[in-house]
């Protein structure tokens, strides 16, 4: 990284404020870039994502039945709690920006530090209960999946639903634990006082990606727990 | 005072002291860890001539193969190997990374007058990406291959696997993710890091193509990416949504393959097209022919492309309806394609031309792209593919695009800024000897095959019948051609880097911000940033200083 280090020509400005990047010509320049570069990043993951939920579109659509019973077999408790943590880590994580944009550097570690535990939350339980269950209920594909005669006809196609649940499920866990690591570092780096009212870029542009990780949730939630029509059938009598 | 001593160092810049980005440190370390745009821009040269040369050989084995009807080296089976290789390595670790990867890691911050990419760092993460992504498609081929065909279309690359699939899809997976980044951060930088006055419309078309293509890596390449994330999980787990035994439609990946690797091939075109709108205003001393309409033909290109994967699906028994606009929209995508071919001929017209290596370049590129494209049509139309698909028409078709087009420009830019990337000149003579061997090797190569494929010869096949063998037995002695052509210029390009004459800082001379620093840049890239005042390809206003109308300096050595 020589040339990272490497003095600037004369002519541009001689005195850099932390953080600031060579190749900007000043910090509203490099801020902007910033948030546009995970705006963009974004819009690579909606299609990332989007692919996968185009196809569970099809497949619903053509095994509506199938899926509703799939439905019905996830813990919809799990999934509502883990919801709300996830909704509460998205509280925290702009708690966090906004003591780092006052300046607050005791209180950006204690929300960075909350973000971090309710993301450590929703993963215990999905790892550690949800999934662990479906695999003794012998619903997960691949791994000694078990069609139930009580299905009937819409039977053989259940196991379509359960390679969604987990594939779709597992590649949002995956973000979240992307998303852990890159809340350890900030954390390390906002301990070491890293973080200024004017340079708090890093916490911003991490907390766009940590919001779009939520709301990957918020449209998982419903379209895989929710499907099965239990409310509606015990609601409608 | 450092103002002072920088300005007197500016006065009188010594050639042979000059710290520029070549010699500002050396060592492995510098290279491999270097954060400069033009540093990565040669190590991603370097990699992909590398793959260019490994894709490369795999032709010329299919070719030798194919001079006998029954085929003289191998097995059906290696044969299915081979064209898998060949067709891997050159559309995902040569083609899709060619221009914008290497050229255009060079010249986008140069272009746009900033010091660097917007993210030096991620985009160094690009590089190690797509080598991972290589050494995993290399280890793929060489432990025993791939059979699959470069589509992957399931069951072959699922249930009915038995190559080293999963090594190549992941090697694909993660090269996705460098084309990703290189886009992200062309997109940053075009949008935040213009220097003054350079407003949109003044932008060099070649900033317009590689914009266009960027924003096809970031909508497409995630695309591809899923999916082969899913053929993945489906190989692994023999459990999929693509699997029919649980109602899985492998027809759903033909979609989702063809979703982004139609747009692909406006990925690989689509910069040479760039390259195209510099080269011939340079070479016919004039302003481009219509700008606003070249530029915006290249977002066209970007948007329809995404909506015409279908036309690869017209005989699987998609719905006649969804054939039939896929068709329609198919024949739209002609018409930006159409608008630059035209506009590149009229800035010719009336041009003062000088025919140049990288002129004789872009020259061949209109004629063999137009080739290219008009043979598209004839696939684009539901009747004709019928009987046109899966056969040696579509092969001379997208060679003429990929290899006609895409090489040709790629060939041709690289000549044109290799000046400005080493500060040397490469022999003129070769140069344009190598263009016109390349030139006839290559319609030598793809041009019988054109015809073998309207008499019914199907691709992918290690044998034929006897009575193709004459256009088969042409089309190989062009491919022998064609690989010399495409040696020569590694020589004399290896050459001129140390023996070569030392260019000026604007050898043809051109317009454009990339010409008004010295050659090779320093790594800063200008000394100071620069202000635009005048629109782009202002070449009827250009004032030529004598030293520079000629390739100035001495030779070394």
């Amino acid at each position: 990284m020589a040339d990272a280090a490497a003095p600037h020509p004369s002519g541009h400005a001689a005195a850099h404020p932390p953080g600031f990047a060579h190749q900007f010509e000043d910090m509203g320049q490099q801020h902007e870039a910033g948030s546009l570069g995970m705006w963009v990043f974004l819009v690579t993951e909606i299609m990332f994502f989007g692919g996968l939920f185009a196809t569970y579109t099809i497949y619903r659509a053509l095994y509506l039945p199938s899926f509703e019973i799939g439905s019905r077999l996830l813990n919809v408790k799990f999934g509502a709690v883990n919801t709300v943590i996830l909704i509460g880590s998205s509280l925290t994580m702009a708690l966090a920006i906004h003591a780092a944009q006052t300046g607050k550097r005791q209180a950006t570690v204690v929300y960075l530090i909350l973000t971090m535990i309710l993301g450590a939350a929703f993963l215990f339980l999905k790892f550690n209960f949800e999934w662990t269950a479906d695999y003794h209920e012998h619903v997960v594909p691949g791994f000694g999946f078990f069609v139930r005669p009580e299905w009937g006809a819409a039977g053989p196609h259940v196991p379509m639903f359960f390679c969604f649940y987990f594939f779709m499920t597992g590649l949002h866990a995956l973000h979240m634990i992307i998303g852990f690591s890159i809340l350890g570092v900030l954390t390390w780096m906002a301990h070491r006082g890293r973080f200024t009212p004017e340079y708090y870029a890093p916490l911003e542009i991490s907390g766009l990606y940590w919001h779009f990780v939520d709301i990957v949730w918020i449209f998982l939630f419903p379209l895989l727990y929710l499907i099965g029509g239990r409310y509606a059938l015990r609601g409608g009598g | 005072m450092s103002t002072v001593v920088a300005d007197l160092h500016h006065e009188a810049p010594s050639e042979a002291s000059r710290v520029h980005y070549l010699n500002a440190s050396y060592g492995i370390k510098s290279w491999l860890l270097t954060t400069d745009h033009k540093r990565i821009a040669l190590l991603y040269l370097a990699s992909i001539t590398l793959m260019f040369f490994v894709g490369g050989t795999a032709a010329v084995l299919m070719r030798i193969h194919l001079i006998q009807p029954q085929g003289s080296l191998f097995e059906p089976g290696t044969f299915n190997k081979l064209f898998s290789a060949h067709g891997i390595v050159m559309v995902f670790f040569f083609l899709v990374p060619s221009i914008p990867a290497t050229l255009g890691n060079f010249l986008v911050p140069m272009m746009v007058g900033a010091r660097d990419l917007a993210f030096p760092r991620i985009n160094l993460l690009s590089w190690y990406l797509y080598i991972t992504g290589a050494a995993f498609a290399l280890y793929a081929i060489l432990s025993g291959g791939v059979d699959t065909g470069w589509t992957f279309y399931t069951p072959y690359s699922s249930t009915y696997a038995n190559t080293h699939v999963i090594a190549a899809a992941l090697g694909i997976f993660i090269s996705g993710f460098s084309s990703i980044l290189t886009g992200l951060n062309f997109i940053v930088t075009i949008h935040k890091m213009r220097a003054p006055g350079l407003t949109w419309f003044r932008m060099p078309l070649f900033l317009w193509s590689m914009y266009a293509t960027s924003i096809i890596f970031i909508l497409g390449t995630p695309v591809i990416a899923i999916t082969l994330f899913l053929l993945g999980l489906e190989h692994i787990l023999h459990v999929g949504i693509f699997d029919p035994r649980i109602g899985g439609d492998p027809l759903l990946f033909q979609h989702l393959f063809w979703f982004y690797s139609h747009p692909a091939v406006y990925i690989m075109i689509l910069p040479g097209m760039g390259v195209v709108s510099e080269l011939i205003p340079a070479f016919s001393r004039k302003r481009i022919f219509g700008y606003g309409f070249v530029a915006f033909s290249s977002m066209a290109i970007a948007v329809i492309s995404f909506l015409v994967w279908g036309h690869h699906m017209f005989v699987t028994g998609q719905s006649i309806y969804a054939g039939l606009i896929f068709s329609v929209l198919s024949f739209l995508v002609a018409i930006p394609s159409a608008i630059k071919v035209f506009n590149w001929t009229a800035t010719l017209y009336k041009g003062s031309i000088s025919y140049q290596a990288p002129m004789l370049y872009a020259l061949g590129f209109i004629g063999l792209f137009t080739m290219g494209g008009l043979t598209g049509l004839f696939l684009a139309s539901l009747a004709t593919d019928v009987h046109l698909n899966g056969t040696y028409f579509i092969v001379a078709h997208f060679h003429y695009i990929m290899v006609g087009g895409a090489v040709m420009a790629y060939l041709g830019g690289l000549h044109f800024w290799w000046p400005k990337i080493t500060g040397r000149m490469y022999p003129d003579g070769w140069a344009r000897f190598a263009a016109l061997v390349i030139f006839v090797g290559f319609n030598l190569t793809f041009f019988p095959q054109f015809m073998l494929g309207y008499l019914g010869m199907p691709r992918r096949y290690a044998v034929y019948p006897e009575e193709f063998q004459v256009l088969n037995v042409m089309s190989s002695a062009g491919a022998s051609i064609l690989g010399i052509g495409y040696l020569i210029p590694l020589i004399y390009l290896f050459w001129s880097m140390r023996y070569g004459p030392v260019a000026g800082p604007n050898p043809w001379p051109a317009k454009g911000l990339e010409w008004e620093t010295p050659s090779p840049p320093p790594t800063e890239n200008f000394e100071h940033t620069p202000i635009v005042t005048e629109e782009a390809y202002d070449y009827a206003n250009m004032h030529i200083p004598p030293s520079e109308s000629q390739v100035s300096g001495e030779t070394h050595g």
